[in-house]
């Protein structure tokens, strides 16, 4: 037929150069010396307030288990965690990241929190992703800084990548993100209708023929087969359940966003978001609400690590969430909005197997205006620490530009191996 | 007249036809725009099954605190014993909002549904309800250019239901604050939305306290500046209007006080504006080199008033609405008649809007700007007589990047294409054609629909390409990804 013969040559042409590949974004690969490392950031934003005591659980503290009640993770029996450490266990529903940290290529923080003191989501999310010393209601984050901050070191990567087609306020700002967008209906598109209209808009709309092109070519490496080469990261459990259905969408968007991470010319900075630890009634530590999300992230952090493939030992993982909860439970089996909380570090590039923490101890004198686990580390230190450290972002910048009035925190040594 | 001006009434300055729109228009679409705008009511919802905001907001909050109370009879029955755990859950389970009704709250709706289960999820009700009216009126209605004056006043001024409190108190914000107004004055608009209790909790005022008031004498809490910074940077005088940090700081002193009623606070009416003197900052204030003397709420009221009238005002309401409606680099002249009218009128927005609707330039420029999420979705409803639900608008316009009432910041979401035009946006609006064009009528034929949605802006090309399209559905798709139908 004609029109078909017509059609494929718009297409062609408009792809000509070469240019039908990820260059088309414009990504520049960096002029790295062999050998070094091609450092890979995912950033990843609990939202609700995570529970920090549930995820890594201090059962060698005296106070933990009264304060807990039926909540509290024990060494040994039916709640028993997953070993850390002499003091601290992981929640039993995570056991592929306990199997990094056995590896040592992932590690937890403890008490930990941002600068922020009062008890809202969204204030404390604004902070969280601002990197601002307090609520602004700002339009930029820490990690499109720490990206415009790139190519001031010479090692532009041009775009960041978001998970999701609203681009959460970390990655937001002056450097250029593309933001991947999860399929609005479970169909595929006919190969017929993308070619007639790429060339309809080839002979009428340039501007949108290039929006169209981009958005087929990351198709294609969203939907790509994982690299044929043997996963870096373990395989542990063989014969693992599957992922439980409400879940099923952190662990696509994890998946995908290591197809884009792990492209030779494909971004380096990502971000992603995972709502719903807002756990205020029946929390379920080791079955139920809390427990399935865990799990659910458990499962993003291995489909993650495996799609990464080779990049894996290039690659630093942050998780971290607004604030953490009550150190005592409520009247619901919940936990209220609280103050200090764990943060996750963990990939190939990372010095785990253990858990950082200056522990303030529960007992009702220690804790946070008498209810939550007191503070006593900053999360920018974390996070500065993984900057500088894996991304090569100077000191100076991370105290000024990338978390603007926080010369005073130190960013944290030897994370990054 | 122009051929194209019928598209430009109902794309540009609509939210596309209704099959048939295109025809009953077509004698003379400019004084079937103007018309649009005569009953200056029209983008006004009454409807008597959504509460003001008020009624959700004390009702929220009443809930709130039979929870509270219901956690700590509980806690205390732990601590006491035990065993007589049983006993003490009863009153918590039991639930009624009205056993722990604090004094002075509203109770006229308590019969309703709305009393049922936690605040939260009052809220997520309570939005669900409003997100149906407000997409009902925009799929149905026949002035779809007041429902763009809307969406751009509900955008300049926005709050986002992602701030929990905000959530229920949304959609009453836009029915009470916004649609009142947007034919109206300006000024009233401004103070209407600077008082009402969804942005001062956006914005944080309801915290603000004056460090020299009364209750900032005993407590650390101190000014907070939020409100005030908007106020100038993006809800009048705009980045570069000429006002200084010690204008923002001025600002908020002003505004110490104006907070929310709440129902254990003595004289206040729940969920309602309301000034606390005892927070306000005492003393005269000078803002933009005029000086306020100390009239409590009044003071404010009057700089509000004066902001309104500023001329720096007049150029970014100018500013902004030719961007929205015409271009992202709008011609010199329009924004100048727009700036011009604005002074002239003392901020009368039907006066302004009319300049807009007059204005030749608006009319001689071609499909531009990328119609956004929101109002493709709206569009395509109304276009292809879809029988889709709210719900489900609000979940594809969330997908593309707008989630209804959730704008990103306070400046509310972009103007320019680009944030539109991600890479992965058109794939998914593909996505989305191919689903819905299974959902349009059988016996309608995409050349017909075509003509009928597209009127005079349709291209050979895209003629020719629907024409020949391999099947009926993927007319449809090509239809509604077309160039035409995606710009505006």
């Amino acid at each position: 037929m004609a029109c078909t013969e017509q059609i494929s040559l718009g297409r062609r042409q408009l792809l000509a150069g070469g240019a039908a590949s990820l260059a088309l974004w414009g990504f520049v690969p960096k002029g790295m010396a062999a050998g070094t490392r091609d450092p890979r950031l995912l950033t990843i934003i609990l939202r609700g307030g995570l529970d920090g005591l549930s995820m890594i659980a201090p059962v060698g503290d005296p106070d933990y288990e009264r304060i807990r009640q039926k909540l509290a993770l024990t060494r040994e029996g039916a709640a028993a965690g997953l070993p850390l450490d002499s003091f601290f266990v992981l929640n039993p529903s995570m056991p592929f990241l306990h199997a990094l940290y056995q590896k040592r290529e992932a590690l937890a923080v403890h008490a930990v929190s941002t600068p922020y003191r009062g008890r809202s989501h969204f204030d404390a999310q604004d902070v969280l992703e601002s990197g601002l010393p307090g609520v602004t209601r700002a339009d930029d984050g820490w990690l499109n800084r720490a990206l415009a901050g790139l190519s001031i070191a010479g090692r532009a990567d041009p775009k960041g990548l978001a998970m999701g087609a609203v681009v959460p306020l970390v990655m937001r700002g002056a450097a250029p993100v593309m933001s991947w967008i999860p399929k609005a209906y479970g169909i595929q598109l006919r190969d017929s209708t993308v070619a007639r209209l790429m060339d309809l808009y080839s002979q009428t709309d340039p501007k949108l023929a290039r929006a169209f092109a981009e958005g087929l070519d990351i198709d294609k490496v969203a939907t790509a087969q994982a690299a044929a080469a043997p996963a870096a990261a373990p395989a542990v459990q063989p014969g693992q359940p599957p992922t439980p259905r409400p879940f099923r969408d952190f662990v696509d968007t994890a998946e995908t966003a290591a197809k884009f991470l792990s492209a030779a010319d494909g971004p380096r900075v990502g971000a992603l978001s995972y709502n719903g630890w807002d756990t205020h009634a029946n929390e379920g530590v080791v079955q139920g609400q809390l427990a399935n999300r865990l799990s659910g992230l458990d499962a993003a952090i291995r489909a993650f690590a495996e799609g990464m493939g080779p990049a894996w030992k290039d690659t630093v993982v942050v998780i971290a969430t607004e604030f953490g909860r009550t150190a005592y439970t409520n009247g619901t089996d919940g936990t209220d909005h609280g103050t200090a909380t764990a943060a996750l570090v963990l990939g190939g590039a990372v010095k785990g197997g253990r858990v950082i923490a200056k522990w303030p101890g529960l007992a009702d004198r220690n804790l946070y205006e008498g209810r939550d686990l007191a503070p006593t580390l900053d999360l920018r230190a974390v996070v500065k620490g993984v900057l500088r450290d894996h991304l090569g972002i100077p000191a100076g910048a991370l105290g000024t530009k990338v978390f603007p009035e926080s010369r005073g925190v130190e960013p944290m040594d030897g994370l990054v191996a | 007249m122009s051929q194209h001006d019928t598209v430009t009434a109902l794309r540009r300055f609509g939210l596309g036809p209704k099959p048939g729109d295109m025809h009953k228009i077509a004698s003379d679409p400019r004084g079937f725009l103007l018309s649009c705008i005569t009953d200056k009511t029209a983008a006004r919802i009454d409807n008597p099954d959504l509460d003001p905001s008020h009624v959700v907001y004390a009702l929220t909050q009443e809930a709130q605190f039979t929870q509270r109370l219901g956690q700590l009879l509980l806690k205390e029955a732990l601590k006491a014993d035990a065993g007589k755990v049983a006993a003490a859950q009863a009153p918590v389970s039991s639930g009624p909002v009205s056993s722990a009704t604090p004094p002075g709250a509203v109770s006229p709706a308590a019969a309703k549904p709305l009393t049922n289960g936690s605040p939260n999820q009052m809220r997520r009700d309570v939005l669900n309800d409003e997100l149906a009216a407000r997409i009902e009126r925009a799929v149905t209605t026949d002035k779809a250019f007041v429902e763009r004056l809307v969406l751009f006043w509900s955008n300049h001024f926005c709050v986002s239901s992602a701030k929990g409190p905000v959530r229920g108190l949304v959609g009453g914000y836009e029915r009470e604050a916004i649609r009142p107004h947007v034919l109206g004055r300006f000024a009233t608009m401004l103070r209407a939305v600077t008082q009402h209790p969804a942005m001062l909790i956006y914005l944080d005022n309801q915290v603000s306290i004056g460090p020299n008031s009364r209750a900032g004498r005993n407590r650390a809490r101190g000014l907070n500046e939020n409100l005030a910074r908007e106020t100038l940077e993006l809800h009048t005088l705009g980045v570069a209007g000429g006002y200084t940090q010690d204008d923002v700081t001025n600002l908020a002193r002003l505004y110490t006080g104006w907070t929310v009623g709440q129902v254990n606070v003595e004289r206040s009416e729940p969920g309602k504006f309301f000034f606390a003197a005892n927070r306000h900052e005492p003393g005269d204030i000078s803002l933009l080199g005029k000086r306020y003397t100390d009239e409590g709420q009044r003071a404010a009221e009057q700089a509000l008033d004066d902001l309104a009238r500023h001329p720096a005002t007049a150029r970014n309401i100018a500013t902004r609405l030719a961007r929205h409606f015409v271009s992202e680099k709008p011609p010199a002249a329009l924004v100048a008649a727009l700036e011009k009218t604005f002074r002239d009128s003392d901020g009368d927005l039907s006066a302004v809007a009319r300049t807009l609707l007059t204005q030749p330039e608006v009319w001689q420029q071609g499909p531009v700007k990328i119609v956004p999420p929101y109002d493709f979705a709206v569009s395509l409803v109304r276009g292809l007589g879809l029988q889709q639900k709210p719900g489900e608008i609000v979940r594809l316009a969330g997908l593309l990047g707008q989630p209804v009432w959730q704008p990103p910041s306070p400046k509310g979401w972009p103007d320019d294409d680009d944030a539109w035009m991600g890479p992965s946006a058109l794939r998914e609006r593909l996505r989305i054609a191919e689903r819905l064009a299974r959902d349009v009528d059988r016996n309608a034929d995409p050349r017909v629909l075509a003509a009928d949605l597209l009127g005079p802006a349709l291209s050979e090309q895209t003629r020719q390409a629907i024409a020949r399209s391999e099947a009926r559905e993927q007319g449809i798709e090509l239809l509604i990804m077309s160039p035409e139908f995606l710009r505006r």
